[in-house]
């Protein structure tokens, strides 16, 4: 018996399959809104990307091709393991180019090389709820978010400016959806919040312990939060990296050694590594 | 001139107990109403259904011409944070606690669509002042600031939006009578100041003979007694008014 044999496609049963599908139709006809969904058990840790993973099994067909990154790179361990549980409970072909994937599942990123039409981005989400550290109460999130209550939010990016003389919050900056929902892009640095906007690929977000997905159809206009006057700015390393020398891709700060060592690399590795080639 | 907020047979009850039933009354621009009675008299339940937090069984409640019970959510909220205010008896309840000082008297500027950081700032830091709160305190959390400064921040905090009806829940509980004098004293100069409207809940007799224009004494759940300040305080009518106010130590 092959492996393929003792899974269902892609591991997870046709009507658990159904019941996530129903929440991403209703995800993506209320962009930004948090849809719940019965999310199961996954044979990974939480935090481990147990949403996104029921997402893309959803999502997966014979005929997709799937990229997984973690942080950018396509070497990882968290995304070597879930590419390897789709290889064998899916067997669908792999890949790590951007431009030849249909699905990428990631963690923290979105590649820098530009989306297409017809790609899905499956984000691995740990906590989906923007305003959760300001109101634990999720009655009242719940409440806030349907009456677009959002100036807690903005507090929020206030106590930054007065604590840092600017806007310090660096990841999962809130963005607010077609002028209606407020909604945590997951954890990807807030240079990537640009990419989000308007973007021929269709975004879906899932989180498999608070069980909520939620997704931004093609084509959707996303604002960061901001200040008149301290608007937002996507920032990054401000450095060349220094295998392929890009200037315009997000960096990682990698420590070479004990005596102060370091160098900047492309965070996203497989944009790196066709530089190199191209180079060559 | 119309008054500003009127209420009319209003009646709320916990099962069959009587939370407060009956009540009517008319407050005009500018003028401050005291609520007094013994605990469990129905004022703090009163309140309640008056600032929207309740939904009362029965009665109209009408503010500036608009039925107040028939508005949806969003819209109460709304005028709860533009044209209300509530200030809580214990701060805790009306402050956020993990947020700056000028951070508490900026939300309300930002849940109504204030987005330019100087400016929110120059105001929170202008409405310090108001209250007395040292302007290089802007940035520190309430939790460390004493009891009533951090009831002098929520008043801040309310009145920034510049409001035309304040709810007053006991504003001068669990402070020393120094801190209460000076906290009285600050009040009755911003309501005189802004020509605010307030409802001033308080079994504190002394508070309402400085602050407020009109009395109302509450017993049961019903109103007893009604009229001037200093007529009720000074002739009392009803046996129980009269046994409030000999029961008030003098010094």
């Amino acid at each position: 018996m092959t492996a393929l044999d003792a899974y269902n496609f892609a591991y997870l049963d046709e009507e658990t399959k159904r019941m996530i599908r129903r929440a991403l139709l209703k995800a993506v006809a209320i962009p930004g809104y948090q849809v719940p969904f019965a999310s199961r058990e996954m044979p990974m840790p939480y935090g481990w990307g147990t949403g996104g993973v029921q997402v893309t099994a959803a999502c997966l067909t014979p005929d997709d091709t799937l990229k997984v990154i973690d942080q950018g790179a396509d070497d990882t361990t968290n995304a070597v393991s879930i590419r390897r549980f789709f290889q064998r409970t899916a067997d669908v072909a792999v890949t790590e180019e951007t431009e030849a994937a249909t699905i990428i599942q990631t963690r923290h990123r979105i590649p820098e090389t530009p989306l297409q039409e017809g790609q899905i981005m499956v984000f691995q989400v740990p906590i989906p709820e923007p305003l959760r550290f300001l109101e634990p109460r999720e009655t009242e999130t719940r409440r806030m978010h349907a009456l677009a209550d959002y100036g807690l939010m903005q507090v929020k990016l206030y106590e930054d400016i007065a604590r840092h003389g600017e806007i310090a919050t660096a990841y999962a900056y809130p963005v607010k959806v077609e002028g209606r929902y407020v909604m945590d892009p997951s954890p990807i640095p807030k240079f990537d919040n640009p990419k989000l906007n308007d973007s021929p690929a269709l975004m879906l977000f899932g989180a498999g312990r608070e069980q909520r997905i939620y997704a931004l159809p093609p084509y959707t206009k996303v604002e960061s939060l901001d200040f008149d006057d301290h608007p937002f700015v996507a920032s990054k390393a401000d450095h060349a990296c220094d295998i392929c020398g890009a200037t315009e891709s997000y960096l990682d700060e990698v420590i070479t050694d004990d005596q102060g060592g370091r160098i900047f690399v492309c965070s996203d590795t497989a944009f790196c590594r066709s530089r190199q080639e191209d180079a060559a | 001139m119309k008054p500003l907020f009127t209420v009319r047979d209003l009646e709320k009850r916990y099962g069959s107990r009587i939370g407060c039933t009956d009540v009517s009354f008319d407050l005009w621009p500018g003028e401050v109403m005291g609520i007094v009675g013994e605990s469990g008299s129905g004022k703090s339940t009163l309140l309640s259904c008056l600032a929207g937090h309740m939904t009362p069984d029965q009665g109209q409640v009408h503010f500036d011409g608009r039925d107040v019970l028939a508005m949806s959510e969003p819209e109460r909220r709304f005028l709860a944070r533009t044209e209300w205010a509530f200030v809580h008896q214990n701060p805790r309840d009306g402050l956020r606690m993990a947020v700056s000082a000028g951070g508490n008297v900026g939300e309300r500027l930002m849940a109504v669509g204030a987005r330019h950081y100087g400016n929110i700032r120059e105001t929170a830091t202008d409405w310090l002042g108001r209250v007395e709160i040292a302007s290089d305190r802007i940035d520190d959390r309430p939790s460390a600031f004493s009891g009533g400064m951090q009831q002098r921040l929520q008043i801040a905090r309310n009145l920034v939006t510049g409001p035309r009806l304040v709810f007053m829940d006991e504003p001068t509980g669990g402070l020393d009578v120094s801190v209460q004098a000076r906290l009285l004293d600050l009040l009755r100069g911003l309501v005189r100041k802004m020509g605010l409207s307030a409802i001033i809940v308080t079994h504190d007799l002394a508070v309402v003979r400085l602050l407020a224009d009109r009395l109302m004494v509450m017993k049961g759940g019903r109103v007893v007694e009604q009229g001037l300040t200093d007529q009720v305080l000074d002739d009392p009518q009803h046996p129980y008014t009269q046994l409030l106010v000999s029961s008030v130590l003098q010094v």
